[in-house]
């Protein structure tokens, strides 16, 4: 059995447990065993702490990083944030001695050392590329009957530099899985456009950054599709929740269901919507809960 | 109309310390193709915002004007504009650098204030509340996520990590007038 270290981030854990459970549940039906990281923190929230202060940025996510190298395993993260940063962070310090002599003699002081010896997964790619999507398919026990508006969000596929997952312009991957699970991705308008939460924005500039998810969310439900289906707790967020305060903001309503894929891929394994969260979001769509055989309490 | 912009108000030392981040030096060679702003999902709802001012202001040293301009908070990192410029200017990585000496200047905005204070206090920008502690329960989970909010020896870790980089006087309060 292949084990991972499973980085939970802050707001899967924090907001959306949902997502981690299903993400156990999943991986564990493909024959992967996710082991706590005991102790993990922040990734740390790129945003913040890439724009304050670069070497305590390096600090933290090397920390994270050395409690897998410890354990002898690569991390897998559900969040295209802590992937931004944890990925940006090793690629960093496994190419740069310097910065990572400076980071070292800091890490030095909580008796750790970053060596290098491992790679930060995200779900979604290591879903396609190690699993495969012949294997994912033989998987699924029920497949949906679901028009889907697939968003990938950034930090999964951007920058690409240290991604090697292709052109950011025109992905296919991502759709690829989700149609895995019998699901049709729906194409919609800037299918690629960012959710405007991350940078900070949706911390100090709210309005501005609903303005963004506003947009994409009108793009989505002009398409016609039953649900959102994600790779970000950061975005699940911004969607989820952003449709309350965009209702209160700018009496624009949407109701659409947010899913991330991990829950998808539960639903399609024959788990309840209860068993992966899906009864959790802030909007929850009646009709959509009736169609994946869910309770459905308003 | 804007106001002229004086060569007297360019502080070099200022651009040079922006293209100490691996990228941000390719500021010069840009020849304004406008590739950046004309695809940034931001510039889109907000005019304002214009990424390719920013970085040639950058290039020309404008340390004050940068340094308190409000838009350089905007941009969500997205990154489509470092993607597709032809230069290969690393936008986002300059970005990120102006608002570092912005905060080393003593300017932030207090909402990330508030995310960097809520860090140094529990290990996580977003901790557990009790509307997820219910919910983590009826999934099975432990109310509690095995991270730092679970292992108080991890979070005192991340806490020393942040006084030995000096994180958390960066993001102190300031002291009241």
């Amino acid at each position: 059995m292949t084990k991972l270290s499973f980085f939970l981030g802050c707001i899967a854990p924090n907001r959306y447990p949902g997502i981690e459970a299903a993400t156990k549940k999943t991986l564990d039906k493909l024959g992967v065993k996710l082991e706590d990281i005991e102790g993990a923190s922040c990734c740390p929230a790129p945003g913040v702490f890439r724009s304050f202060d670069k070497d305590t940025w390096l600090a933290l996510a090397s920390r994270n990083i050395v409690l897998s190298e410890k354990m002898g395993n690569d991390i897998l993260t559900v969040c295209n944030g802590c992937f931004g940063s944890l990925v940006d962070a090793n690629h960093i310090l496994k190419h740069d001695p310097v910065l990572k002599e400076k980071v070292n003699n800091i890490l030095k002081e909580i008796e750790l050392e970053f060596q290098g010896k491992i790679d930060v997964r995200h779900i979604i790619e290591y879903l396609y590329k190690d699993i495969g999507i012949e294997k994912i398919k033989s998987a699924i026990k029920k497949p949906l009957d679901l028009k889907v508006a697939v968003h990938y969000g950034c930090h999964l596929i951007k920058p690409t530099k240290e991604r090697h997952l292709g052109s950011a312009e025109n992905p296919r991957f991502f759709d690829e899985l989700v149609e895995a699970t019998g699901a049709k991705s729906i194409d919609y308008e800037d299918k690629n456009a960012c959710c405007g939460a991350g940078g900070g924005a949706r911390t100090a500039v709210l309005d501005t950054a609903l303005k963004l998810v506003n947009n994409k969310l009108k793009h989505m439900k002009d398409a016609g599709v039953d649900c959102v289906v994600d790779a970000c707790p950061f975005c699940h967020l911004q969607l989820d929740v952003g449709q309350t305060e965009i209702k209160t903001k700018f009496g624009d309503e949407y109701g659409i269901h947010i899913l991330h894929y991990s829950q998808l891929l539960g639903l399609a394994m024959g788990f309840s919507p209860e068993e992966l969260g899906i009864d959790q979001n802030f909007v929850k769509n009646s009709e959509f809960m009736r169609k994946i055989g869910g309770v459905h309490n308003e | 109309m804007s106001e002229t912009v004086q060569s007297s108000d360019f502080d070099k030392t200022f651009t040079k310390e922006i293209f100490e981040e691996p990228g941000a030096e390719k500021i010069a060679l840009c020849f304004n193709c406008t590739g950046c702003t004309s695809g940034c999902p931001m510039a889109e709802h907000e005019g304002n915002y214009n990424i390719r001012k920013i970085l040639r202001m950058a290039n020309l040293g404008m340390k004050k004007q940068l340094l308190n301009d409000p838009y350089i908070w905007y941009c969500t990192t997205c990154y489509k504009c470092q993607e597709r410029c032809p230069q290969g200017v690393q936008n986002v990585d300059a970005l990120l650098k102006i608002r570092t000496i912005a905060v080393h200047s003593g300017i932030m905005l207090g909402p990330h204030r508030k995310v960097g204070q809520v860090v140094v206090k529990f290990g996580h920008a977003v901790p557990i509340n009790d509307d997820t502690k219910v919910k983590r329960k009826k999934l099975g989970l432990d109310e509690v996520p095995p991270t730092v909010h679970k292992f108080e020896n991890g979070l005192k870790d991340v806490r020393k990590l942040l006084k030995l980089t000096g994180f958390d006087k960066l993001v102190a309060e300031e002291e009241k007038k």
